[in-house]
């Protein structure tokens, strides 16, 4: 037993040699381990609000990440190596887990939704100097601060609101009508008082044939909304516009309906009226409102794959802005790798700074980012809601159908 | 504004009124004989709610018909809730009282989240979206249906408590207790009793509100402050004053909504409390303390 021992623990000739040999040959295929290194996935780090309030949005966003990698291979791009983590929808969680994410090597950051948990996210990677795009998030400031690692490939809020009133100007002239009075309901949180702040001071430049005759600023965590549509009503305008969030959109309809109230059209300026749950839960009642959104173009052919792909992946899931900002960050990091040929973050964010991406998604033509790191160019469009479908009416070159209007009448609908 | 409107929304407000009303007399009962504040009232509601959108989604009933077997189903978490727990706690300091039933509350909804998910689910019933017009009056038909229902199950309570054995022997408790005791009462079991008929009142008056809202299992938080603003408006342990403390602020709640802002209508509700409690601290029908 003791002299197997011994004998074990002796390095003969044999082996010394056998172990030379090994030695040798890992020394001679180092270079190619170099180059498989350089060829390697790049690690990107995904921000995402996967849990609390807006978990459904984060998980929305996750479905763009699950459709990128098939596409992204059959552009010719490089792979990436998606870490995920979850913002808890707080902007202090948000920052800690990019800090996290870059000190486990995460070599680009992509998200996060939401502007306060993105622009503690673009601190992080400006500090750390590690390239950030931005899939969502509308505050202007973000790119504002004169930020070398931070992109944004999404519309600022001034961009969506303008966009909104041009492409309203649009359907008017297309259908021959328009309203002359309209109501403006609005979520009262954070973002429908600044959205309400937004319309005030951009709805002027716009010379709009309506008037807002009323503003009804309501709580967004009310369980009945029948008082605001009846003060709606009461005030007479032909058109509703609103800002509103999910469930605050299917209770004004639900209202709408009940008391008998059919506007000439609803002009959404936010989330909530194209949603899937909407289109699911009120049936035949979600067609005819009108989103004025960050979308996609539906005739560019790339959005006709992503589109494919999701259906493939996530059976009756609409492509909406959520997949398709998301998606194209990923496209944006796999082109800079592609030319940068490098992770060096320097060398990403230089790569990205000159980024022209044609063959994309969103409206308009194309994705470049300018001085300040924002993609200026990009359009946005008014969306209709079709039998369960979502078709785009404006601006004319992104469009995929012709406005209805008006409205179909709530008691009227087969 | 046209006076259509105002009696549009007044209608409205008092037919929410009603079922809130219906909501508030549980707590309201349970508080005036057991003396027990239960602080897990809306999370109960909750889970009413939540029975309701189950038996909805698995047979097509409606809630109007499951009003009955849910108010059975709270009876029994109410009593064995009295009976296996707050039994302990009934001798034990007020705060003791407070944390238990908090804790219940915060597991129940918890658990809700577990099962149910966090997003709002509510059931599509033949009339979901039909409204009655009388003349320049349009009424939302489950807000009538809902109303009426809570005056059925109000009128009920109101003939158990008056007109049955059991019903007179938990107002002995309520009016003393010791003398209950020494007639021979098994005070616990009426007890345990009073908090499942409570629950009950809970259980038709979530059933119902269903009808008219949405439920998530965050709601029931919400539920437990208005109904305590409801009770203690209409009179702690007052039964009529639950039902006039909901009218009165479903009414108000309504009205400052067209009147003032809508999302100001909770500052008026809890601006009626705050002059009740100067000027009425016992309640609109309460009876002042000895």
């Amino acid at each position: 037993m003791s002299r197997k021992s011994q004998n074990s623990t002796r390095v003969s000739r044999r082996t010394f040699s056998a172990g030379l040999g090994a030695v040798g040959f890992i020394a001679g295929t180092a270079p190619f381990n170099i180059v498989r290194a350089q060829g390697a996935a790049l690690k990107v780090g995904v921000l995402l609000p996967r849990s609390g309030y807006q978990a459904g949005i984060g998980q929305d966003c996750q479905r763009g990440v699950d459709i990128a990698a098939g596409i992204l291979k059959d552009m010719g791009m490089p792979s990436l190596q998606i870490v995920n983590a979850d913002t808890e929808t707080n902007v202090e969680i948000a920052r800690s887990r990019a800090e996290k994410l870059i000190s486990e090597g995460a070599q680009l950051l992509v998200g996060a939704f939401d502007s306060g948990q993105s622009t503690a996210i673009a601190q992080v990677a400006e500090q750390k100097g590690i390239p950030y795009v931005i899939n969502i998030a509308a505050a202007p400031p973000i790119t504002e601060q004169g930020y070398k690692f931070v992109f944004r490939n999404f519309p600022t809020a001034p961009m969506i609101l303008g966009d909104a009133f041009a492409n309203q100007k649009e359907i008017f002239a297309a259908v021959g009508a328009a309203p002359k009075t309209a109501v403006f309901l609005h979520v009262n949180d954070t973002f429908g008082t600044a959205m309400k702040g937004g319309i005030g001071a951009v709805m002027p430049k716009f010379d709009m044939p309506y008037k807002i005759v009323e503003t009804i600023a309501y709580d967004p965590a009310a369980r009945d909304l029948s008082v605001e549509i009846s003060k709606a009503k009461a005030t007479g305008a032909e058109a509703m516009i609103v800002v509103s969030r999910l469930n605050d959109a299917i209770l004004l309809t639900r209202e709408l309906v009940k008391q008998r109230w059919s506007p000439t059209t609803i002009l959404s300026m936010g989330p909530g009226w194209y949603e899937d749950q909407y289109l699911k839960t009120l049936g035949k009642l979600s067609d005819g409102p009108l989103s004025f959104v960050p979308w996609y173009d539906p005739n560019k052919p790339l959005s006709k794959q992503l589109e494919a792909a999701l259906a493939k992946a996530h059976a009756g899931v609409n492509l909406n802005t959520n997949h398709v900002y998301t998606f194209e960050a990923l496209l944006v990091a796999a082109d800079a790798y592609k030319r940068a040929g490098s992770t060096d973050p320097k060398a990403l964010a230089d790569a990205i700074r000159t980024t022209n991406i044609t063959n994309n998604v969103s409206p308009g033509p194309g994705i470049q980012f300018d001085a300040k790191g924002q993609n200026s160019a990009l359009k946005n469009s008014a969306i209709q809601n079709r039998a369960g479908k979502l078709v785009t009416v404006a601006p004319k070159v992104a469009a995929n159908a012709k406005p209805e209007w008006p409205l179909a009448p709530y008691d009227k609908r087969a | 504004m046209p006076a259509e409107v105002y009696l549009n929304v007044a209608v409205g407000g008092v037919l929410t009124g009603l079922v809130y009303g219906l909501m508030a007399l549980g707590l309201s009962v349970i508080f005036g004989v057991v003396r027990v504040v239960n602080f897990a009232h809306g999370e109960m509601m909750t889970i009413a709610m939540y029975i309701a959108i189950v038996l909805f989604a698995t047979f097509r009933i409606d809630p109007l018909i499951m009003l009955l077997p849910i108010a059975a189903l709270l009876f029994g978490l109410g009593y064995v809730m009295q009976a296996g727990l707050i039994n302990r706690f009934i001798t034990r300091p007020e705060h003791s009282q407070f944390l238990l039933l908090v804790a219940v509350a915060i597991i129940m909804i918890n658990v809700l989240l577990i099962i149910f998910g966090p997003d709002a689910q509510n059931v599509q019933t033949a009339y979901s979206y039909d409204s009655f017009q009388i003349g320049p009056l349009i009424v939302d038909a489950a807000k009538v249906y809902a109303a009426a229902a809570a005056l059925v199950v109000t009128a009920a309570l109101f003939a158990f408590f008056r007109y049955t054995h059991i019903g007179t022997a938990i107002r002995a408790c309520a009016d003393n207790y010791t003398g209950a005791l020494v007639v021979g009462l098994d005070v616990k079991r009426l007890y345990a009793l009073t908090f499942g008929l409570g629950s009950a009142c809970v259980g038709a008056a979530g059933t119902m509100l269903l009808l008219i809202f949405d439920v998530t299992p965050a709601a029931g938080p919400a539920y437990t402050l208005l109904a305590f603003v409801i009770v203690i408006t209409g009179g702690l342990g007052s039964m009529p004053g639950a039902l006039l403390g909901g009218i009165l602020i479903g009414l108000t709640e309504a009205m400052a909504g067209l009147m003032f802002s809508p999302s100001a209508k909770s500052m008026f509700a809890f601006g009626i409390l705050v002059l009740v409690l100067l000027f009425r601290p016992q309640g609109i029908m309460g009876k002042r303390a000895a």
